[in-house]
């Protein structure tokens, strides 16, 4: 187990490699850099830079070497954990990042926790009780929720919430506490917020999640050990939470794989729509302006948590199910 | 008796139907798919016709006419089959000073059904007037679904995004879709390094932060491209992870029928490669990839709905829904027009009925489902 965990670890410099290769050259791929951009801001704001500040700027941000040269110059800053310097902002890139990134992750994990707690017990109940009404009503919901973008969503509660109760739902704080340094009061806050984007940002995961349980539990539920069970006169809920769930249980494990990662990149839209502090607006702007260094860096870090949540999903898989562990 | 021999004919029937008999039997058991095969039908019709579905321009504006409500269709008159809608009625506030329209079903537009209005040309040939629905006073404009904040008629936007949106969806599906069969068939087939080599690519573009990327990529797209340009950019960059599952899937199935007898007897029989791919292996799991590449279509009509909204995937003049969806974003704006956010409604409705006859098909086409 440590070993394949080992090995899985070894990879992750090497695919770190490759995407930021691939990463540099998105970056690259437009037209223009950011001072062709920067430039266009001045003029058309009336003022203007001569030529030669221009090509001093250029020198300066290394923006007049070939590409190559520009790859490793990064490269070499990166290894050292310099993210470089955001042009727009005139900030360090990494301190940028940094200070939204753990609401980033706060968000993910937050919406992939309601996910489970939400899905689980609706494919429980749709399989212990099919073609209720209760069970038709669930599969209408999930039927809906696989199908709204969740930007649309996000909308909509906006909308209503803004039009119906003359409340706004945007953001992750309460005025007092946006700038406050972190306190007991503001992480209460905070959760007083956040459950309504990670909500919006889980609900399709939460309706995928809840069929595929209640259809594993389905298969489950006709096995002759239930019957066996059943018949021995053990209680109903007794029995169906002690064996077939649990055996339903194991596929959803897997999905994980796909999910966590898919929730830090889906908070993206949620987050621009519903205005919150997260990673996902930042990288916006930076692609619009094409401050290139940190698109770049919000990338990598994209991609190493995408690498890493599938990993963990993997490990989270191994240890379930004895089957999976492989050791060679 | 004659149930017995009823019986009888219909077990010979199964017994001699091909497979896409039994596929389209099973499939039409389900009745939500059905309908849901219908309202898809429809609306392919209106990505091949609509300017004939569209009461007006798409891109007339008009600043007076901004943000007038829906002006529903009412059939009956008096008890008589005519056709009209309410007017409109504007009263500038007099503390915002903005013009605020109300309908008002007193007074009546009268409207016909497959009139005439403004001329467009049916695939860029034949000149035609031909509408579904004109007001019948060819000076009057009317608002279905209401008005953006430059006047233009979101009921014809809605039309012209259709044609984009979907064929978005079905343009990327097919590139998967070729992708996937060739690169997957070719690593299941020929296995070895170039099976390893493929694999590693899949797993490689899997693990991609897709969203991110996929704005990355449009972001970098040259501003002064043709819609058309971005139109196929688009597609390009989206089914550019879209195909790895199904490519997966391929490979799979290339691996198990490779070791089939009946393979074995076609190579035997001195058939080429390709014509051992082709006529004997594909075949198999034709019905499998349908299923599940419309599937895949709804995904991507929800994924270029998406950059467009961010305002990194269609661009504004050419229309799809996502970009009606921008008009959408500010919530004040929003609340005075709630029917901006129909074009929304389209989506949900339309990707629904995509899940719903990819469910339907995937049932049908699986011998095992009962």
């Amino acid at each position: 187990m440590t070993r394949y965990i080992l090995q899985r670890l070894a990879l992750l410099p090497l695919l770190m490699m490759v995407y930021s290769f691939v990463i540099f050259a998105i970056m690259q791929a437009p037209p223009g850099d950011f001072l062709t951009a920067y430039v266009a801001t001045l003029a058309s704001s009336g003022s203007s830079l001569s030529a030669e500040q221009i090509a001093a700027m250029r020198a300066q941000y290394g923006l007049d070497q070939p590409f190559f040269v520009q790859y490793l110059l990064w490269l070499q800053h990166l290894v050292h954990g310099d993210f470089g310097l955001s042009l727009e902002y005139q900030r360090p890139n990494a301190e940028l990042i940094g200070e939204v990134l753990g609401l980033t992750l706060a968000l993910a994990l937050f919406s992939f926790v309601l996910t489970w707690a939400l899905a689980i017990p609706a494919g429980i109940y749709s399989a212990t009780h099919p073609r209720s009404i209760g069970d038709h009503l669930l599969t209408v919901i999930n039927y809906v929720g696989v199908a709204t973008p969740n930007f649309m969503l996000a909308l909509v509660l906006m909308w209503v919430a803004f039009a119906y109760f003359d409340i706004s739902i945007t953001g992750l704080f309460s005025e007092e506490y946006a700038q406050a340094p972190w306190s007991v009061g503001k992480f209460v806050d905070l959760l007083g917020h956040i459950w309504l984007p990670a909500l919006v940002l889980g609900i399709a995961g939460t309706a995928r999640l809840s069929r595929i349980m209640r259809a594993n539990l389905l298969d489950e539920l006709n096995k002759p050990y239930v019957v066996t069970a059943r018949a021995k006169g053990m209680k109903e809920w007794r029995l169906v939470l002690r064996y077939p769930v649990r055996l339903a249980f194991n596929p959803l494990v897997s999905t994980i794989g796909w999910y966590l990662p898919l929730l830090f990149s889906g908070s993206l839209i949620v987050a621009t729509v519903m205005n919150l502090p997260n990673i996902g607006p930042l990288l916006l702007r930076a692609l619009v302006n094409q401050d290139m260094y940190l698109a770049g860096g919000i990338l990598l870090i994209y991609s190493f948590l995408t690498i890493v949540g599938t990993l963990l999903s993997d490990v989270a898989l191994a240890l379930i199910d004895p089957r999976i562990r492989v050791d060679r | 008796m004659t149930a017995v021999a009823a019986g009888q004919e219909a077990e010979d029937r199964v017994a001699v139907a091909s497979n896409w008999r039994l596929v389209w039997w099973r499939f039409r058991r389900h009745h939500l798919a059905m309908a849901s095969a219908g309202l898809l039908i429809l609306l392919y019709l209106v990505v091949l016709f609509p300017s004939f579905f569209s009461t007006q321009d798409p891109e007339r504006t008009d600043a007076r006419q901004a943000f007038i409500p829906v002006q529903s269709i009412h059939l009956l008159a008096d008890g008589a089959l005519s056709p009209w809608v309410p007017a409109i009625v504007g009263k500038r506030n007099p503390t915002t000073l903005r013009m605020e329209w109300t309908t008002d079903p007193k007074k009546r537009v009268p409207i016909r059904f497959f009139g005439a209005g403004p001329e467009w040309k049916l695939f860029g040939l034949v000149r035609t007037k031909l509408h579904l629905v004109v007001p019948a006073d060819p000076t009057q404009r009317i608002f279905l679904l209401g008005s953006d904040r430059l006047g233009r008629d979101q009921w014809s936007r809605i039309m012209h995004g259709t044609q984009t949106s979907m064929t978005v969806g079905l343009v990327a599906v097919a590139l998967s879709v070729i992708l996937g069969v060739v690169l997957g068939g070719i690593s299941g087939y020929v296995g070895g390094k170039t099976d390893q080599v493929i694999q590693r690519i899949i797993e490689l573009l899997q693990s991609v932060p897709t969203i991110p990327i996929w704005l990355a990529l449009s972001a970098a797209l040259p501003r002064d491209w043709t819609p058309i340009q971005v139109f196929f950019a688009i597609t390009v960059i989206l089914s550019l992870v879209g195909w790895t599952t199904l490519g997966r899937e391929v490979r799979g199935r290339f691996l198990a029928l490779r070791e089939e007898d009946f393979v074995l007897a076609a190579r035997l029989a001195g058939c080429s490669r390709m014509r051992i791919i082709l006529r004997h292996m594909v075949p198999t799991f034709v019905s499998h990839i349908i299923a599940t590449s419309s599937l895949a279509i709804p995904v991507m009509i929800i994924n270029e709905t998406s950059l467009s909204f961010l305002g990194l995937g269609i661009r504004p003049p050419a229309i799809s829904w996502g970009v009606l969806l921008q008009e959408a974003q500010n919530i004040q704006t929003l609340a005075l027009a709630p029917w901006l956010l129909i074009p929304g409604l389209v989506v949900i409705v339309s990707v629904l009925a995509f899940n719903l006859v990819g469910d339907g098909l995937r049932d049908a086409a699986d011998p095992y489902s009962h």
